[in-house]
Order: structure tokens, then C-alpha cells, then sequence
């Protein structure tokens, strides 16, 4: 009986599993199939060809690698950015009697929670009156600015609950509030700090919505709205756009595998706390 | 929910500083960070129910027009449509996340042989970008693509349609996708809040002669309370949020079938440059979501107190 129930359960999971991985595995095969064999026997076909020349055309022709180097000047700057900044609102507001600091963590939070599209066309045209409208700036700061919020919140739950004796001491031995923040708290910080690190690292690369609205140029598009324009680029070149996909997803996936007990504690922080 | 009882508040070994003698730095390190999302979050917004009274092309300055735009919008049809459309989208992308996360989760909970690897499966989607995600499912649903090749082979041949230019399935063929990489972050939301209840209230309850129904009704369920909380937060802002995955798919297309709040507010704002209707469509989206904010606030609220 209970070999049928754990055969049973191994039998469903094994199947849902081939569900979710399924796509992905179709796409990795996609990309190395010549135009031929797709226009031939379509996409829903098994292969009957092998080609990495759809990887030398999606990273040159198409742009990938402007693309994906835009992203990486996006991403990296935003993510030490916004974790910096955020840091030292968490400490502040959880270690010390800040006058109305609930008020303020809170009015923080709730900023991240806005939907952006309240955000979009005040954001678009005050890029432009800046002059930041359409170049990798913009982004940057309005990646940090809507993205502060949330990471705040979650590094005050954490630093609140470390013991207030290292403090103590450490404030005693006649250190300065700048050297408790960096020597004291952030290296106490680190398991917070590396799984928001993952996360962030992760919304960001993968963001259309902001990228759309205060970019124009396509030489300027980070990976994941260019790799929209390569659909229109090449159209019918299912191969092509399968190898682009990948590309694009390649960066995140690693951060994932590279990061991925704090990539899940992550998500769970915001969840449980 | 241990936070009630941690250590914030009087614990006689942590004396905290008089609030008289704030160094400057202090103040900065609030002030600056709280500045920079002033600048990009707080004004804006303010901004945006300011343009929703106004009519604006972008170019001229914006004139001030009441409550046209929003009288405007009770009769515009696609409006409506798109208010239709973001509620399914709500309730069904929502509502099946909720349950097939839930669900993984109770089944997925036990360590034992094989459910790494089954977690790790349904997680992969997570860390793919919407666009990412399209254009997977393009594949499936391309004509003669996977979708229609496996209906082929079970003999429903006369089921194909072409999935995303059709107006009676579009809808549904993009929430397929979005709950496909849903489902694995609620997973495991869910997860991390079954792994913090204590095992010894299930021991009670097998004691008592709970079977596993009742079990999962008056043990876990109301055990996992602070977490649905958040869990129901969150999936209703990403789903009154969600546009990438219809942007990428369908444009809200055809014939508007598709169309979400978010999608609609994009379109009208960047393509007809209507940005004061736009503004008025973005504060219908923000007071949907405000409902549920004001929930999730107050929880945080009772929970720092």
C-alpha cells in the first residue's frame, strides 16, 4: 500500500515536473536547429539538425550584447545602490529613538508598494526635464528610488532583532556611529544583505516596465526589452530568438544557482517576517 | 509569528540613545535614502492624481478638466473591458497561484528522496523575466507548435485555433504562462511558513484522533494565518501590477480581449499620448491596490507596535 502511494506520488511530480522544465528544455533545443529544419518540419518537431551560428547571430546581429552589457550597467549600480541606501535607513531607524521612525518605515514600504503605473508618466517627464530621459541614468535611479522601500523594511527586521550588547560595547570601546554601521552591523547584515542582493539583482535585470518608459533608443535597451525587439527583428527565425532567449536568461540563472539558499530565504524573509 | 514577542522594546541591556542627541549623520542616513524615493516615488505620485484632472498631450501644458477623464472613462468601453478583464485575471491567476502554490507546498513538505529536485523544477520559471517567459510559450502556442502537436496526437485536432489571435482565448492563453511562473514563489512563501510551525501541535491533534483533513484544517491553516496574509497581499498587487506578460504576448490584443488596467493605462499614455486619461485609468489601478496596502499595512503596523 504504501509503495503504491510513494509510486503514485513520484509518478505525478516526475510528470509535473516534465511540465515546467518541458518549455525550457524545448527553447535550449530550439536554438541549436537550423532555419531549414524548423520552416521544414515545424516547431513543434524533434530536431533533426545542430547549429550554434544562432548564438553568433543573436549576439551580434541582433544586439544581444550591447543589450546585455546595458543591462549589467543597470543592474550592478541599482542593486549596490539601493542596498546601501537602504542599509543605512535600517539602521538608523531600527538601532536609535528616531522621532516618528514607524511613520517613516512605513510611508517607505508603502512606496514600494504603489503599482508603478501611477509612477509612469510623472517618472517619464521628470526624466526629461532632467535631461536623464533615455539614457541609462534614469533607470538607475528610478530602479533605486522604487526599489528602496522594500529593502529597507526587510534589513529593519533584521538588524532590529540582533542583540543590542555588540552595540553596547562597540559604542563604548568609543566607536562612531559610521564605524558601528560598517564594522558592526553590515558584516552582521550579510545573510540579509546577500539574499536581497540575489533578488534585486533579479528584478532588475529582468524589469520591462521601467526600462520601456524612460528609454527610447534601441541601442539603449537592456537584454529583456531588447530581446521583444528581436522578435520583430526576426520574425519567422524561431532558432534565432530561442538563442536570444537563452541569453537573456543565462545571467539570472546563474545569480539563482550561484545564490540559491539566500535566493529562497529571500523571498521567504519578505513572507514570514 | 514570533515577532510579538522579540526584543525591541525595554530589555534592561540595550539602553538606546536620548532621541535629543541625534548626530547628523543619524539624520542623513534617514534623510538621504528617504530624499532619493521622495524624488522618484512620493512626488510622482502626487503628481500623477494631479494630471488625472487634467487633459495633456505631453507637449502643451496641462489643463486642468475636473473630473472629465474619469466621467469619460465610466462610458469608454474598453475601459470596462479592461476592468473586466484585470478581475478574471485577478481571481484566476490569483486564486489558482494561491491554490497550486498551496498546494506543491503540502505535498513537497516532507524531506524526502526525489523532492529537491521537484521543488528545484518548479522554481526554475521563477528566475526567468516575463519576456523570458513569452516567449517560451510563444513556442508552445506557435501554429504547428507544441500545443497543437500534442492535441494532434490525441486525436483533438479540432480544438487547435491560433491561441493568441483568437479573442475568445487570448486571455486565458497568457494567464497560463503567468501562473506557470507563479506558482513556484508561492511555493515557496508557502514552504518557508509550514516549515516554521511547530510539529508537536500536529502530534497533539494525531493524539486526539485528528485525521489528516482535520489536521490541515484546524492545525496548519490557521497556523499559517501571518502568511496568507502576506501571500494574499502580494499575489493581489502583482496581479493588478502584471504587464509584462501581456505586453510581450499580445499588447493587450486582439481587439482589446486581452487588455488589462495596466496594459491600457501604458498603451493610452505612450502610443496615444492621452498621459491626463492615462493618469485617471493609473489612480483607478491605485485604488484598487490601496484596499489591499491598507491591509498589509496595518498588519506590519500591529506587528512593529
Amino acid at each position: 500500500m504504501n509503495k503504491l502511494r510513494t509510486g503514485a506520488f513520484h509518478t505525478g511530480m516526475i510528470l509535473l515536473s516534465l511540465l515546467w522544465l518541458g518549455p525550457v528544455i524545448w527553447v535550449v533545443v530550439m536554438s541549436t536547429r537550423s532555419f531549414d529544419d524548423i520552416a521544414a518540419h515545424g516547431v513543434g518537431s524533434l530536431p533533426r539538425s545542430f547549429t550554434l551560428d544562432t548564438y553568433r547571430q543573436a549576439w551580434t546581429d541582433g544586439g544581444e550584447l550591447r543589450a546585455l552589457i546595458n543591462s549589467m550597467l543597470v543592474t550592478v549600480p541599482s542593486v549596490l545602490l539601493s542596498l546601501g541606501l537602504a542599509a543605512m535607513a535600517a539602521f538608523a531607524l531600527s538601532r536609535f529613538r528616531i522621532p516618528g521612525r514607524r511613520t517613516i518605515l512605513l510611508l517607505m514600504l508603502a512606496g514600494n508598494l504603489l503599482p508603478p503605473q501611477i509612477l509612469l508618466i510623472p517618472v517619464a517627464k521628470f526624466s526629461e526635464l532632467t535631461g536623464l530621459y533615455d539614457t541609462l541614468w534614469a533607470l538607475i535611479a528610478v530602479q533605486v528610488g522604487f526599489g528602496l522601500g522594500f529593502y529597507t523594511f526587510v534589513l529593519h527586521g533584521f538588524m532590529r532583532d540582533l542583540p543590542g550588547e555588540i552595540q553596547e560595547a562597540a559604542t563604548i570601546d568609543g566607536a562612531g556611529t559610521a564605524q558601528i554601521f560598517t564594522k558592526v552591523m553590515l558584516p552582521l547584515t550579510r545573510p540579509a544583505l546577500a539574499a536581497l542582493g540575489a533578488l534585486s539583482f533579479t528584478w532588475i535585470f529582468n524589469d520591462l516596465l521601467w526600462a520601456i518608459t524612460v528609454l527610447r533608443t534601441d541601442d539603449n535597451m537592456p537584454v529583456t526589452p531588447a530581446l521583444l525587439g528581436l522578435q520583430g527583428q526576426f520574425v519567422s527565425s524561431w532558432n534565432v530568438i530561442a538563442a536570444g532567449t537563452v541569453i537573456a536568461a543565462v545571467p539570472t540563472v546563474a545569480v539563482f544557482l550561484r545564490f540559491q539558499r539566500h535566493f529562497v530565504s529571500g523571498l521567504a524573509l519578505g513572507a514570514v517576517k | 509569528m514570533t515577532a510579538t514577542i522579540s526584543t525591541t522594546s525595554v530589555t534592561p541591556t540595550r539602553r538606546r540613545r536620548r532621541s535629543a542627541r541625534l548626530s547628523p549623520l543619524l539624520v542623513a542616513f534617514v534623510l538621504v535614502p528617504f530624499l532619493v524615493e521622495s524624488i522618484w516615488v512620493f512626488w510622482p505620485a502626487l503628481q500623477g492624481f494631479w494630471f488625472s484632472l487634467t487633459r495633456w498631450d505631453g507637449m502643451s501644458p496641462p489643463a486642468f478638466v475636473g473630473a472629465d477623464n474619469y466621467v469619460e472613462l465610466a462610458g469608454d468601453a474598453t475601459f470596462r473591458g479592461a476592468l473586466v478583464n484585470t478581475v478574471i485575471w485577478l481571481v484566476l491567476f490569483g486564486g489558482l497561484s494561491v491554490l497550486g502554490g498551496f498546494g506543491m507546498a503540502l505535498v513537497l513538505q516532507k524531506e524526502r528522496r526525489g523532492v529537491g529536485f521537484y521543488r528545484a523544477a518548479l522554481f526554475t520559471p521563477v528566475v526567468f523575466s516575463l519576456v523570458v517567459t513569452a516567449l517560451v510559450w510563444r513556442v508552445f502556442y506557435q501554429p504547428d507548435g507544441i500545443a497543437d502537436t500534442l492535441l494532434r496526437a490525441v486525436g483533438l485536432e479540432q480544438l487547435i485555433r491560433p491561441w493568441l489571435a483568437d479573442p475568445q482565448t487570448a486571455l486565458y492563453a497568457v494567464i497560463l504562462p503567468a501562473l506557470w511562473r507563479q506558482i513556484g514563489y508561492v511555493m515557496v512563501l508557502f514552504l518557508a511558513g509550514l516549515k516554521a510551525i511547530d510539529p508537536a501541535l500536529h502530534e497533539a491533534a494525531r493524539m486526539d484522533g485528528a485525521n489528516s483533513w482535520q489536521r490541515l484544517r484546524h492545525v496548519t491553516i490557521p497556523q499559517l494565518k501571518g502568511v496568507n496574509a502576506v501571500v494574499l497581499s502580494v499575489i493581489v498587487i502583482d496581479s493588478l501590477r502584471s504587464f509584462d506578460i501581456v505586453w510581450s504576448l499580445t499588447k493587450g490584443g486582439p481587439y482589446h480581449s486581452s487588455e488589462l488596467l495596466s496594459t491600457y493605462m501604458y498603451s493610452t499614455a505612450f502610443q496615444s499620448l492621452r498621459l491626463g486619461y492615462a493618469s485617471a485609468i493609473a489612480v483607478v489601478i491605485f485604488v484598487l491596490a490601496l484596499a489591499v496596502i491598507l491591509g498589509y499595512l496595518v498588519r506590519a503596523f500591529r506587528e512593529e507596535a
